[in-house]
């Protein structure tokens, strides 16, 4: 499991390629790339900076990709997460899951962004031609995140 | 008691700190508690501060609610929903 918080580009190739390499009971791997967008809420998007808590956010991430780990065949697992300043076109995070078969790496995959977006300590302020503002979190993130919630009875 | 109260993104930029060392009195034992004492401060602390469901607080790196408790050297920190990914 390799889990960065960086300010640098990273080689989703490169990426793939590493964790794929070398293991046989690997029998696919899902990736999520998420890109810096143009517009957001209506305006054009310049640029925009994301600050986390440094200590925090890597132990949330591992948290999730713990949990991730407990509900599906999870053989390994990268994230990568980018702060600092972006620009629309960059990447600004990678999930990369090997599983034995593709339906755990799909889940296992979407699952760890859905709860990336509501609960590892990340912020963005864009900047938009109307000046700088804060990103205000989504409900449809929350629902998207919600909905992976297991039921009482199967969580002993 | 002594801890360390830290602030992020806009609740960092509204309060004009990103964190401080804090003695408190004594009876402050919870995470309500302490947004209330900060909240004693007036101004943009009061402010700031106000809207609980604005609010997200971890205690010791670890997400906790306003009922948590909290202990001298702990490490809480205040901020607005998480927007990454």
């Amino acid at each position: 499991m390799k889990i960065l918080v960086q300010r640098e580009d990273f080689d989703c190739g490169a990426e793939i390629e590493a964790i794929a390499r070398g293991n046989p009971k690997i029998g696919g791997v899902a990736a999520f790339v998420g890109l810096v967008r143009d517009a957001n809420e209506g305006a054009a998007v310049r640029a925009m900076t994301l600050e986390h808590y440094p200590g925090m956010t890597e132990k949330a991430i591992s948290a999730i990709v713990e949990e991730a780990r407990g509900r599906w065949d999870v053989i390994d697992c990268t994230v990568i997460h980018r702060v600092g300043e972006l620009v629309p076109t960059d990447r600004i995070v990678l999930v990369v899951v090997a599983s034995g078969h593709r339906g755990d790496a799909f889940a296992a995959c979407e699952f760890i962004m859905d709860y990336l977006k509501t609960r590892a300590p990340f912020w963005k302020k864009e900047r938009t031609a109307e000046g700088a503002r804060w990103v205000e979190a989504r409900s449809s993130d929350d629902a998207a995140a919600e909905r992976w919630r297991e039921p009482e009875s199967d969580a002993a | 008691m002594k801890l360390k109260v830290l602030y992020f993104a806009s609740l960092r930029e509204h309060l004009g700190t990103a964190g401080e060392e804090i003695e408190l009195p004594a009876g402050v034992a919870t995470v309500a508690a302490l947004r209330s004492h900060l909240m004693q401060r007036g101004g943009a602390w009061r402010a700031a501060l106000a809207d609980g469901r604005l609010l997200r607080i971890a205690v010791n790196r670890d997400m906790a609610n306003s009922a948590a408790a909290i202990r001298p050297g702990d490490e809480v920190a205040f901020f607005p929903p998480v927007t990454g990914g």
